[in-house]
């Protein structure tokens, strides 16, 4: 347990097998290659960051993982076993909970039917078999207020919210839900400072639960905070896994932008960036 | 759609005037259309209207209508159309016919056939809407014609050529079932309050409401059967949200395609439960019935507060549309005015919610 980061880093995970693991995924849409045979694994109690430039494939490769898409080719292991999910639904039940890019947010319905979209909370038996709309209201409230956002009624329209409220909306929810693995794309693209720090503080808390946690961001900053492993991809293909300490934050966000130009960049921006 | 406020007060929250809470909810149009029409009949129509007798006869139309409206308010929310509703009405009339009075089959076994039959049909133009991409609309406005078609053919081949197939009141008349699709229920009751004289008789004694239709009560129990899984069960949460889109509802793990055709095969029930009751009704059935009921049907899904676009609107509000539009048609006649009004009305009636709605959902959804 090293005091010099703001986060602790668990190295004791490195022995445990891999939650998800993910072998050579390729997806295709039509003649368009998006992935081009990516390895990736999550590993209980540990972030592992997936950082690449825009069009990466970073979404389609968590949309693999999530059940979104079914790999062209490629082999999917949950805990071990060979897997495939044919629908997102499948890949909640067994424990993988995700923040898509867009959110998957309704606007015309309220934060918390929205919280609970397809896994609605219930009460009583047989025909009385019902919504819990008192509870699912409660757990979203409180979700909300432990990311630093308090809600107006959670009977508001996601559609009245603002962008990063919505996006705590969406990350309250995978948290809640996010029983094995919790995968962010971009979760953290509108938030202000004090959510942000929320956003890293609950990425490392549920990871302390012995939750695998897979985080996508381009802020490098972000992504040292927390990561434990940073897996770059680019035009579709790993470039390579480091592990904390290994890599430096000037070498990653090289390797972010395809390992070209930054440097040159930089250079004319004054290191501002 | 709302659900009790609770929590903190928030400093940043202006207190909410009654009016503007309620008009967040849909049924909201529906409801004051309710009260005007009332108004405009209580001046310009003959008392009779409302008495006992009066509101029996506008609401018999609007609970086949309502029915339907239900049906389809409930397919609009979860994001579909369904313009064969009319056309499956006369379809699954025809094979209900043919099932009581060609078949002989008693209504134990026709009814729930006939409930199978349109499950199934609405099932085929479900699943085809969800594999071929294509809007509801399309699909179904082919529904529309080839089911109208079917049933003109159909009843041909069951009458030997005629368009019409008579004889259901003598095949299911000492049905024990009969009742509960056809006539008037608490006769005994309505009897007793007429000589009690609650209820206006006759001059022979007997009184002139015999009972209630039995389809009012259909039409009262399915508003609120649908309203409470719409809104306290998750099946509802799932019709909202595959409405209100359907890649967010799909990647939030809401099973999106199974949601929209069982809607589909429900609209499907009600416009063959609709069949029942009216050929029960007439005692026969024929190739016109249910005509252009699915445009009657969508309106008042629509006045009801239901989007056109999907997961918005309400059950009790089509429930309020179909009352709306049955005052119309039969209180006309209770006036002076020609009954043509009739159609100007419905349109001119469409033309006002839509406008309504959208300015509706601006509001909810805080427009961006
Ligand atoms: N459904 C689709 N059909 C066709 N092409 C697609 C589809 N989804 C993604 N792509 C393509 O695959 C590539 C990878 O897209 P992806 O969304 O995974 O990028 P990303 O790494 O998440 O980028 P960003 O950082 O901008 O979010 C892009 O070139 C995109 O155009
Ligand atoms: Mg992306």
């Amino acid at each position: 347990m090293t005091q010099d980061t703001k986060f602790h880093h668990g190295d004791a995970t490195q022995n445990d097998s891999p939650i998800v693991e993910m072998k050579n995924i390729e997806k295709h849409f039509g003649n368009i290659i998006a992935l081009a045979g990516v390895s990736f694994d999550v590993r209980p109690g540990e972030c592992h960051c997936l950082l690449g430039d825009n069009g990466a494939g970073k979404s389609t490769f968590i949309k693999t993982m999530s059940g979104v898409h079914r790999p062209t080719k490629g082999e999917i292991l949950f805990e071990g076993k060979p897997l495939n999910f044919a629908t997102p639904r499948d890949a909640m039940e067994a424990g993988i909970a995700t923040v898509f890019q867009d959110l998957a947010m309704i606007p015309l319905m309220s934060v918390t039917r929205n919280f609970f979209m397809g896994r609605e909370p219930t009460t009583g038996r047989g025909l009385m078999k019902r919504f819990d709309v008192a509870k699912a209201n409660e757990v979203t409230i409180e979700a909300m207020r432990q990311m630093g956002i308090n809600l107006r009624g959670p009977d508001q329209a996601v559609g009245t919210l603002s962008g990063g409220e919505r996006q705590t909306v969406a990350i309250a929810r995978a948290v809640y839900f996010g029983a094995k693995v919790l995968i962010l794309d971009e979760p953290t693209s509108a938030l202000g400072v004090r959510q942000t720090s929320n956003v890293l503080a609950t990425i490392d808390r549920v990871r302390k639960q012995g939750i695998g946690v897979v985080f996508i961001s381009h802020n490098v900053r972000h992504a040292l905070a927390v990561g434990d492993r940073f897996t770059v991809l680019n035009r579709g293909k790993t470039l390579g896994t480091a592990k904390r300490g290994e890599i430096t934050p000037e070498e990653l966000q090289d390797l972010m932008a395809g390992g070209q130009e930054m440097a040159a960049l930089e250079g004319s921006l004054d290191g501002t960036i | 759609m709302n659900d009790t406020v609770q929590g903190a007060a928030d400093e940043r929250l202006k207190a909410e005037p009654l009016f503007a809470q309620l008009i967040k909810r849909p049924e909201l149009g529906a409801v004051a259309g309710v009260i005007l029409v009332v108004i405009f009949f209580s001046i310009t129509a003959d008392r009779s209207m409302f008495s006992l007798s009066g509101i029996i006869n506008f609401m018999t139309p609007a609970s086949q209508l309502g029915i339907l409206a239900i049906g389809a308010a409930l397919l609009m929310i979860g994001g579909e159309f369904d313009l064969s509703i009319g056309s499956m009405v006369a379809f699954s009339g025809l094979f209900f016919g043919v099932c009581a009075v060609t078949w002989h089959l008693p209504l134990v076994a026709a009814i729930p056939l006939t409930f199978i039959f349109a499950g199934a049909v609405g099932a085929l133009s479900g699943n085809l809407v969800i594999r071929s991409g294509l809007p509801s609309f399309i699909v179904t406005l082919a529904f529309l014609f080839i089911l109208r078609g079917l049933s003109l053919v159909g009843l041909k081949w069951a009458t030997g050529g005629s368009t019409q197939l008579r004889g259901v009141r003598e095949a299911v008349e000492n049905d024990w079932l009969a009742p509960v699709f056809s006539g008037d229920a608490f006769p005994g009751l309505f009897a007793k309050l007429a000589d009690m004289g609650l209820v206006a008789t006759f001059n022979n004694g007997t009184p002139k409401v015999p009972g209630i239709p039995v389809e009012i009560l259909w039409f009262v129990a399915i508003a609120l059967i649908a309203t409470y899984v719409l809104l306290r069960m998750p099946v509802g949460n799932w019709i909202f949200a595959a409405g209100g889109d359907r890649t967010a509802a799909s990647n939030s793990g809401v099973p999106v395609n199974k949601v929209k055709v069982s809607l589909f095969m429900l609209t499907a029930c009600c416009a063959a439960l609709v069949a029942i009751i009216t050929v029960m009704d007439a005692g026969s059935t024929d190739a016109r019935r249910g005509f252009q009921k699915e445009f009657e049907a969508i309106i008042a899904a629509v006045v009801g507060g239901c989007l056109l676009t999907g997961g918005y609107g309400s059950a009790i509000g089509a429930f309020f549309g179909s009352i709306i539009f049955g005052m119309v048609v039969i209180g006309l006649t209770y006036t002076n005015f020609d009954q043509d009004w009739f159609q100007v009305f419905l349109g001119g009636m469409l033309l006002i919610a839509v406008m309504f709605n959208n300015a509706i959902r601006k509001r909810v959804t805080g427009e961006r």
